[in-house]
């Protein structure tokens, strides 16, 4: 939580010359997104200037709810996180992939739809920079990393930004995801506002941020700077909203795949897939191939997919999963736990949009504590199989039980 | 000539004692059956059991206009059946030597006598049949489940 | 020459390949085995046990194993059976027609792993072509195995695939071939019965003897059973598996099995490390 004591290398901005950061970025030939409110919401799109930003505006989030309120100042970061990520922009929901044509043998061409200009992410929160990192390992860290993703992500300008507030849904803090923004950014800030100042404390995370920076009026930051933005983060991890005990959570998971609490909130998911479509971290795509009506030329098309639909797990004859009890149950233990098998991270960032956009408020942190407060129960009763194998799914732990 | 050694190598009685077997073989004939032929025909007094020893024996069943249908295949070291222990002793299935078959058939009246004065006979024996009924059991549910058949028609 | 015998760091999205369609032959009612050729120029190395992600033009594509001889060139064998729209378009291209090619991906059976002990080879149904390389590598290396075991059932006997090749090797004296089916006419000369029934009678050292499985998998997991109770390993018995695959790079989330991501941790699993997720229902 500790900044750098002497404000080495750090600056200070007043509120009005954001506009000449933002200018900075857009003539180096990036495409700025940032939170704008639109629709009773904080969304990310394309902005030009401070004045896009959603100044005196808060949210207040719970399950299943979500308003924006005015806040008493301008603060142009006073909220958390919206409906939507940034995923958006590096895993669109819908993008062609490649174009084939058989007219002549069969020939496959990349989509010629490249970025139009490089991305500029404006206000990234911390743990959106740990959700950008984690499907970073998705989409590049593979044998095969994705075209679409690297075009997007490679030299994309990255300026986080530090929560002033937590929300009612968020538990970066339990995830180890933040609120303070500690690497993956080319500049970070922290809003400095009260009756006196509204300044921004600029954290320099790469040289290309430093050198947008010196087109940039701005002081050297002081002591003093330093220590009110330090404050400002603390008072914001002391107040999340939610918290999960995180503490072996895998073997945890792992051991309860026959808990009864999945039917108690299988009960309640709609399988809507609001979830994963809020996450910044759910990856799963379908890919479609389309043909025209010569018959001559497909086009492959991915979209965004969720492991709620019926047709996720399908295998000849029939789906794999289906009862909404096994894919609530699919979504969450891949989340917390498979996930880390797999690609070596959790995949929950603690950002709370899954607790908040559930039009039935089912609350993860909460299943996570229902299992973790009944560990080893099973639906149905005793006398299931037991395996002693650490780390394996198994339906009951610590009873005599004949195999 | 005791046909006890013959009993004795039979894979279906190796758990049993010696002096079972030495029961046993007051019940047993040495037979044969030409390739072709029946052991035994559907609805007949299951009167006896055999004990393969070489050759290879179909299980069928027929219908009008379905012709005759396997359902299981037995080789040397199997035994037909159970029907001779239980209740109306009477084959369910036709089984026919589909190769020139050696067996030792054990009468059934005979056995039901021995284990009669020998309640010990008949517990071993019971449980022998037992277990085969039981693996016939899972072999036939696997059976029914279809797994290879087309994507309609099974689960897997 | 560009050897594609490692998938390639290009785009899986163009990365597929026009191959030709060789020859085709059909091995049952609803089986055909395509052989194809890489484009001019390209050399195809697979190992026994992997797939290739196939396509014909305009529908999705499917993973399929490939069912030839890796040790031999020429024109790489793929059987599918037709079980729905992209394979029903598979199953009905001619010779000279174009199919999307691109692998080749996954795990593959630890033939080395294998030597010097029994290799018992269990395939039921549509499970036989994925392992059929594996076969071709033991028969070319014999001297490397002990005794080698063929179990492999279907439903009826028009079902059986590779009749012609299973003769041959049912005539060697180094290869132990069973052949069973679920149901028969009468006129079959064959065995009828379940695959895991087969393992008692196999002849092999369950001790030290090493297992390949391809089957549907209530049939694999009877067998499992079967092989257990005969006394081998669980780390030594291998299956493969299927699940729903799209991209077979590990990006597209359809093919999770718990924490597996079976185009890239399969198809071909050790049974010790997929046992606690075969049983779960619904995983």
């Amino acid at each position: 939580m500790q900044l750098p004591a002497g404000g080495e290398g750090q600056l200070v901005m007043v509120r009005d010359d954001l506009d000449q950061l933002l200018d900075a970025i857009a003539h180096r030939g990036f495409r700025l997104i940032g939170p704008t409110a639109r629709d009773g919401a904080i969304v990310y799109d394309e902005i030009s200037c401070s004045a896009d930003l959603p100044a005196g505006w808060t949210d207040d989030q719970d399950g299943g709810t979500y308003r924006l309120r005015r806040r008493g100042d301008d603060a142009l970061f006073g909220y958390n996180v919206g409906p939507q990520s940034w995923k958006r922009y590096l895993f669109p929901p819908s993008s062609l992939l490649s174009r084939v044509r058989s007219d002549d043998g069969l020939a496959f061409a990349a989509a010629d739809e490249q970025q139009a200009a490089p991305l500029a992410f404006i206000g990234v929160r911390s743990c959106e920079l740990h959700a950008i990192a984690i499907q970073d390992r998705v989409f590049l860290g593979g044998r095969h990393p994705d075209p679409v993703y690297a075009d997007r992500r490679e030299g994309a300008f990255i300026v986080a930004v530090n929560c002033g507030q937590a929300g009612g849904t968020c538990f970066c803090v339990s995830m180890q995801t933040g609120p303070r923004a500690q690497s993956g950014f080319d500049l970070a800030l922290t809003e400095l506002l009260d009756a006196d100042r509204h300044e921004f404390l600029v954290e320099i995370g790469t040289a290309r941020g430093a050198d947008v920076m010196s087109e940039v009026a701005c002081r050297t930051a002081q002591p003093t700077d330093v220590a009110t933005a330090g404050q400002i983060i603390e008072r914001t991890a002391e107040s999340m909203g939610r918290h999960m005990d995180t503490g072996g959570i895998k073997d945890l998971l792992y051991a309860n795949f026959e808990h009864p609490r999945w039917d108690e909130v299988a009960g309640r998911c709609l399988a809507c897939g609001n979830c994963t479509m809020a996450c910044p971290t759910c990856f799963c795509f379908s890919v479609e191939n389309v043909s025209d009506l010569t018959g001559t030329q497909a086009e492959l098309h991915r979209s965004w997919d969720s492991c709620f639909t019926m047709d996720h797990s399908y295998l000849h004859g029939g789906a794999v999963r289906v009862s909404n009890r096994s894919r609530y149950r699919q979504w969450m233990t891949h989340k917390l736990a498979t996930w880390i098998d797999q690609f070596g991270t959790s995949g929950c960032v603690g950002c709370g949009r899954c607790i908040t956009w559930c039009p039935v408020g089912i609350d993860i942190t909460e299943e996570a504590a229902a299992i973790r407060a009944d560990d080893g129960a099973v639906a149905g009763g005793p006398g299931a199989v037991t395996s002693a194998e650490p780390g394996a799914p198994h339906s009951q732990k610590g009873q005599a039980g004949d195999a | 000539m005791t046909l006890e050694p013959l009993l004795r190598e039979h894979p279906f009685l190796t758990s049993l004692e010696p002096q079972y077997l030495a029961l046993l073989a007051g019940c047993a004939t040495n037979v044969r059956f030409g390739e072709g032929s029946f052991l035994f025909r559907e609805g007949e007094p299951a009167d006896r059991c055999f004990l393969i020893r070489e050759g290879k024996v179909a299980l069928e069943i027929a219908a009008a206009g379905r012709g005759p249908i396997i359902v299981q295949t037995l080789a040397a070291g199997d035994v037909t059946g159970f029907s001779w222990l239980l209740e109306p002793h009477q084959w369910q299935f036709d089984g026919r030597a589909i190769e020139p078959v050696h067996a030792i058939a054990l009468g059934g009246a005979c056995l039901r006598g021995k284990c009669a004065d020998d309640p010990r006979l008949g517990f071993e024996l019971t449980q022998l049949f037992a277990r085969l009924a039981i693996q016939r059991l899972q072999a036939t549910r696997l059976q029914l489940l279809d797994v290879y058949g087309n994507a309609h028609a099974s689960a897997v | 020459m560009h050897p594609l015998s490692e998938p390639s760091a290009a785009s899986p999205w163009t990365e597929p390949a026009s191959w030709r369609v060789t020859a085709t032959r059909r091995e049952s009612d609803d089986t055909v085995t395509l052989e194809l050729e890489p484009p001019a120029g390209q050399v195809f190395a697979f190992r026994a046990g992997q797939f290739n992600m196939l396509g014909a033009f305009g529908t999705g594509e499917v993973p399929i194993s490939i069912s030839g001889d890796p040790a031999t060139g020429g024109p790489v064998l793929h059987t599918i059976r037709d079980v729905g729209m992209a394979t029903h378009a598979l199953c009905s291209l001619e010779p000279g027609d174009r199919v999307g090619v691109r692998g080749p991906y996954g795990t593959c059976w630890p033939l080395e792993q294998a030597e010097g002990a029994d290799v018992v080879v269990i395939a039921g149904g549509i499970g036989l072509p994925p392992v059929r390389p594996a076969v071709y590598h033991l028969l070319a290396h014999r001297d490397r195995y002990r005794r080698v075991v063929l179990l492999y059932g279907a439903r009826t006997p028009a079902d059986l695939l590779f009749t012609g090749e299973l003769t041959r090797w049912r005539s060697r004296f180094d290869l132990d071939v069973q052949v069973t089916v679920d149901t028969a006419a009468g006129g079959w000369r064959g065995d009828v019965g379940v695959v895991p029934d087969l393992i008692a009678t196999a002849r092999f050292d369950p001790a030290t003897a090493t297992a390949f499985m391809v089957g549907p998998e209530i049939m694999m997991r009877f067998t499992i059973r079967a092989l257990q109770t005969a006394g081998v390993p669980d780390d030594r018995i291998f299956l493969s598996m299927e699940r729903n695959m799209q991209c077979a790079v590990a990006m597209c989330g359809h093919c999770q099995l718990g924490p597996f991501l079976m185009c890239r941790d399969g198809p071909v699993f050790c049974h010790r490390r997929l046992a606690p997720w075969l049983n779960l229902r619904e995983a």
